[in-house]
């Protein structure tokens, strides 16, 4: 009699740890099948400057974050400070991506909360975010000086990813 | 874009179908109207036109999203427990109750000669 209890006592925990682990769990996060592959291609215009264009094999050779942002994304200003702040201390050069969105708007959006990108190109019919395999802005890369996806933040970048994954990987990278 | 072209849209529901919106993710693509899951459903069209078979469209959604992409993920060793899972507990579950059913239950105790007795005179009423 007390083996069953134990039994159904065990095979209850069991079960009530496995469902709380699978609470604890973010279904948003789908682990990307880009890690560790080379960063998409691509040639865009400028956000500032429509009739220059970026290549992505420009920073090539140099570890470098990529921002996918857009001025009607609501995460995008939450994250915002802490690109900011990250651009100040020079650790390495950001890049955004300003997806689906309108010239004018993304140009105000920088004006208003601040510039903290080298360049911003511009992804007016998000092909280049399908490419990086964006599904929710904003969205983050730390791509390795060879052009490898090393890192990817899904959702805004609070101060605790900043300051423990992406600053000690960027700098585990640049030693490379 | 040509739209009208019946078959080609059929194909492009078809393989949305298959797709899962990220988005809305218990929606597949076909189903959503997030706006990324039409821009994956024109990107789906776009490279059905340009020749490419529903195989070669799945792959390139797969290499971008992961497997969590496909509405059914494909068997392998990471998703064996997905897919065997259930027959597992059910054999698990087949097997207990097997061995509960053959075992025997307890032979019945022989009377005491004081219920014989009593037995037998409330039998006789």
């Amino acid at each position: 009699m007390s083996t069953r209890v134990l039994w159904v006592l065990g095979i209850f925990a069991a079960l009530l740890v496995l469902l709380a682990v699978g609470l604890g769990l973010n279904p948003r996060e789908v682990p990307s099948p880009l890690i560790g592959k080379p960063a998409p291609q691509f040639v865009l215009p400028l956000l500032h400057q429509p009739d220059k264009t970026f290549s992505s094999k420009e920073p090539l050779g140099s570890v470098w974050v990529f921002n996918v942002w857009a001025s009607w994304c609501v995460g995008c200003r939450d994250e915002h400070p802490v690109l900011v702040e990250f651009a100040k201390s020079g650790a390495a050069p950001l890049y955004g991506l300003n997806y689906k969105d309108r010239r004018e708007d993304g140009m105000k959006w920088l004006d208003r909360y601040g510039n903290p990108y080298r360049a911003s190109f511009f992804d007016a019919d998000g092909k280049v975010g399908i490419d990086y395999g964006v599904y929710g802005v904003p969205e983050t890369y730390v791509i390795d000086k060879r052009g490898v996806i090393r890192f990817k933040q899904i959702g805004a970048v609070t101060p605790e990813v900043m300051a423990r994954r992406i600053v000690p990987l960027v700098g585990e990278l640049q030693r490379e | 874009m040509n739209k009208e072209d019946p078959v080609l849209e059929k194909r492009v529901r078809d393989v949305a179908h298959e797709l899962r919106c990220l988005v809305c993710q218990n929606q597949t693509l076909a189903d959503s109207n997030a706006e990324l899951a039409v821009d994956l459903r024109n990107s789906i069209r776009e490279q059905l036109e340009r020749g490419a078979s529903e195989r070669d469209v799945l792959e390139f959604m797969v290499a971008r999203y992961g497997d969590f992409v496909l509405y059914r993920p494909p068997l392998k060793a990471s998703t064996i427990a997905l897919w065997a899972g259930p027959f597992a507990l059910l054999g698990i579950g087949a097997f207990v109750l097997a061995r509960r059913m053959r075992r025997k239950r307890p032979e019945a105790e022989p009377l005491s000669e004081a219920e014989r007795a009593r037995v037998a005179a409330l039998l006789k009423e």
